[in-house]
């Protein structure tokens, strides 16, 4: 085995192995500042008009969902997400010169929206989901940058992320970005009609649909214009795909009832519940009517995949769940699964019971919930948890039960997948 | 005694049976009122929320509005903590919760005699002393002060501490002395509890748990309570800001 190399052709190699990280690095480099804007640190226009945009703006966004941590001081940030990496915490964005963003210029907050960059230059991780805002244009981040400036800055110093090696360098972050980013890229074309461009520019960036509606590689990325579903990371909620008429895909829903759900939570059609159910208490229902139509116009017109295939054991009524349905559900769903309009959602013919992906219905029978109480649906009728009454052999026959009952030909919910969806759950 | 009580639970679980059966033919049952909004909060707190036997949920019907009011939203924004609370009420609004409130405090619903204490008398006379009058010594009012001399609760905000488990008693001022169970700021029963030695506490819900509950349980008029009272000697405790805007 010992073949020995003259010295010359060693050293040769590490030149050209150095020649090539030197290359790498520099590539790396060039790929994380391209696209940058430049810092003129103009005034920024903050006038009242400005101010109640960046307001409408920043709900658009749900920059609040993240920036303001449970019973927090608004947008001072604190709230953790969870990650498989780790945990990041999100930034204060109140005005405080230590420990907000009270010495940032207008164009440093939109560098860092479009960009993924901080004031000092530093590489924020894409858990704040620039690969969307990086389409949000200019006057706009300026807007939410005047908001952002007329609330009372809150003295709240920024938690540091806690990340598991190497995902905590900026090193591997910028290769993350070298591999997965390019800012701007989401640009609708060129001829959609005005209403349309609005739906994807409210969609694809400030909306950040595809944080969720699209699943993550083995990285964490995904493209901002792929809206195909995925799993939520850690919350082990699916986020159906809006591609599919058999998950949440809307293109044969009338626009009237797209914007209902998104404006009240609630429409004859289906009713937002889980992660979607906080996106419309705290985002989507603040939207106004033009901009609600513009996304319903934008999903109406994504295409719609092709079924795949989906293997498993077929469910069928089993006589386990139905008594377990006897006994919890018909008092409010009702024997033939018919449900109480406008209150309890019918399970026959219920495309969230019926998906491929099961954990959604897990997590509905683990903690229950309210759809949103919004504005146009102040007193959203609920579901208790029963988290402390069903062991996962049960939730797993009766949902089997669910996925086979009334024509339904969905696969079987094994114990195993009930285990899984909520293991790793926050209890 | 035994039998009879197995008797009457199969009777009631026959019961529960037939109903069960009879609902399953036809729609569902329903109406358009709070009740039924709040099927999801009484699955665990009981019919009308008269509490679970199992003492892990306590009573919420008839305590006043606004301390229901502000559990709903310390569970809400974390103060308190218990996950399937917090996650039932995340979509939530403070309006809503206000009408839930509002719901379970108007409910008077019959309390089941208290559970007799096997608690030595040294245990039950510390407890008692804690509740009436409190410890001079290291600063803890007496419950009473707060509470209502009946221990009914005080409105707008203050609950009645009788008719709830012992267990449930330990664990909150347990909560609230290792900081897991807060309030508003300033909160009050934060200081106290940690005034307040693990017996003093287990002594203070032996004592509580085996009062009878007075036939009149309501929360009594907030000025009801004062009378006699030191000034300065009642804590000022945190609320919501809606319910601090009440008399």
């Amino acid at each position: 085995m010992s073949r020995v190399q003259p010295r010359s052709v060693r050293l040769g190699l590490i030149w050209i192995t150095a020649a090539l990280l030197l290359v790498g690095a520099a590539a790396v480099l060039w790929l994380n500042v391209r696209g940058d804007p430049p810092i003129d640190h103009l005034p920024s226009p903050g006038g009242a008009q400005a101010i109640e945009r960046g307001a409408y703006l920043a709900r658009a966004g749900n920059c609040m969902g993240c920036h303001t941590s449970a019973g927090g001081a608004a947008y001072a940030g604190g709230r953790g997400i969870d990650t498989p990496f780790g945990t990041v915490y999100a930034g204060n964005l109140t005005a405080d010169p230590d420990t907000g963003i009270g010495r940032w210029s207008a164009d440093d907050f939109w560098r860092a929206l479009r960009n993924g960059r901080s004031r000092d230059g530093r590489l924020l991780y894409p858990a704040f989901p620039y690969p969307n805002y990086s389409l949000i244009e200019r006057e706009d981040a300026q807007a939410i940058y005047a908001y952002l400036r007329s609330l009372p800055p809150v003295a709240q110093a920024n938690r540091p992320h806690d990340l598991r090696w190497p995902f905590n360098t900026q090193a591997a972050l910028a290769v993350w970005r070298a591999l997965y980013f390019k800012p701007g890229e989401t640009a609708p074309p060129e001829n959609a009609s005005p209403a349309l461009k609005r739906g994807a520019y409210l969609v694809q960036g400030l909306g950040h649909c595809s944080a969720c509606h699209s699943a993550r590689n083995a990285l964490g990325a995904s493209s901002p214009l792929d809206l195909a579903g995925g799993l939520i990371p850690m919350q082990n909620w699916y986020a159906p795909s809006l591609n599919s008429a058999q998950e949440a895909g809307v293109m044969h829903w009338p626009a009237a009832d797209i914007v209902a759900l998104l404006k009240t939570g609630v429409s004859p059609r289906g009713s937002a519940q889980g992660p979607m159910a906080e996106v419309v208490l705290h985002s989507t229902q603040h939207l106004n009517e033009s901009d609600l139509n513009a996304v319903a116009l934008l999903l109406k017109s994504l295409p719609e995949h092709a079924n795949t295939a989906v293997s498993g054991r077929k469910a069928a009524p089993n006589a386990a769940g139905a008594a377990l349905y006897d006994k919890y559900c018909v008092q409010c769903h009702g024997d033939q699964g018919q449900g109480v309009p406008g209150a309890y959602p019918a399970l026959a013919g219920n495309r969230a019971v019926t998906m491929a992906s099961p954990v959604n219905l897990v997590q509905m029978v683990l903690h229950g919930g309210y759809p949103p109480a919004t504005a146009g649906n102040p007193q959203p009728f609920g579901m208790p948890p029963y988290i402390v009454d069903l062991s996962d052999p049960e939730i797993a026959d009766l949902l089997t039960h669910l996925r086979g009952s009334w024509g339904h030909g969905a696969t079987a919910v094994s114990a195993v997948d009930v285990h899984t969806a909520r293991s790793r759950h926050l209890r | 005694m035994r039998v009879l009580s197995s008797l009457a639970m199969t009777a009631a679980l026959l019961l529960g049976t037939s109903m069960a059966n009879a609902q399953r033919a036809g729609p569902p049952s329903f109406e358009n009122s709070m009740a039924q909004r709040a099927l999801a909060c009484t699955h665990c707190h009981g019919s009308q929320g008269r509490a679970a036997p199992d003492g892990y949920y306590p009573r919420i019907a008839g305590k006043p509005a606004g301390y229901i009011y502000n559990q709903l939203l310390n569970f809400r924004d974390e103060r308190r903590h218990y996950g399937p609370m917090t996650q039932l009420l995340a979509t939530l609004s403070d309006d809503y919760l206000m009408a839930i409130a509002t719901h379970f405090s108007s409910l008077q619903v019959p309390y089941p005699a208290p559970v007799g204490s096997a608690a030595p008398a040294a245990v039950l006379e510390r407890g008692r002393q804690l509740v009436q009058q409190g410890d001079a010594s290291r600063q803890v009012p007496a419950c009473a002060q707060c509470h209502g001399q009946r221990m009914t609760g005080v409105l707008p905000n203050v609950p009645g501490l009788l008719g709830l488990p012992r267990d449930y008693l330990n664990a909150q001022l347990g909560a609230w002395r290792s900081g897991k169970r807060r309030a508003h700021a300033p909160d009050c029963m934060a200081d106290i509890a940690k005034a307040l030695q693990p017996q003093d506490i287990e002594s203070v819900a032996h004592w509580l748990a085996a009062q009878p509950v007075p036939v009149d349980s309501k929360p009594v008029a907030p000025n009801s309570n004062r009378d006699g009272l030191k000034p300065g000697s009642v804590p000022t405790c945190g609320t919501a800001d809606r319910m601090a805007a009440r008399p």
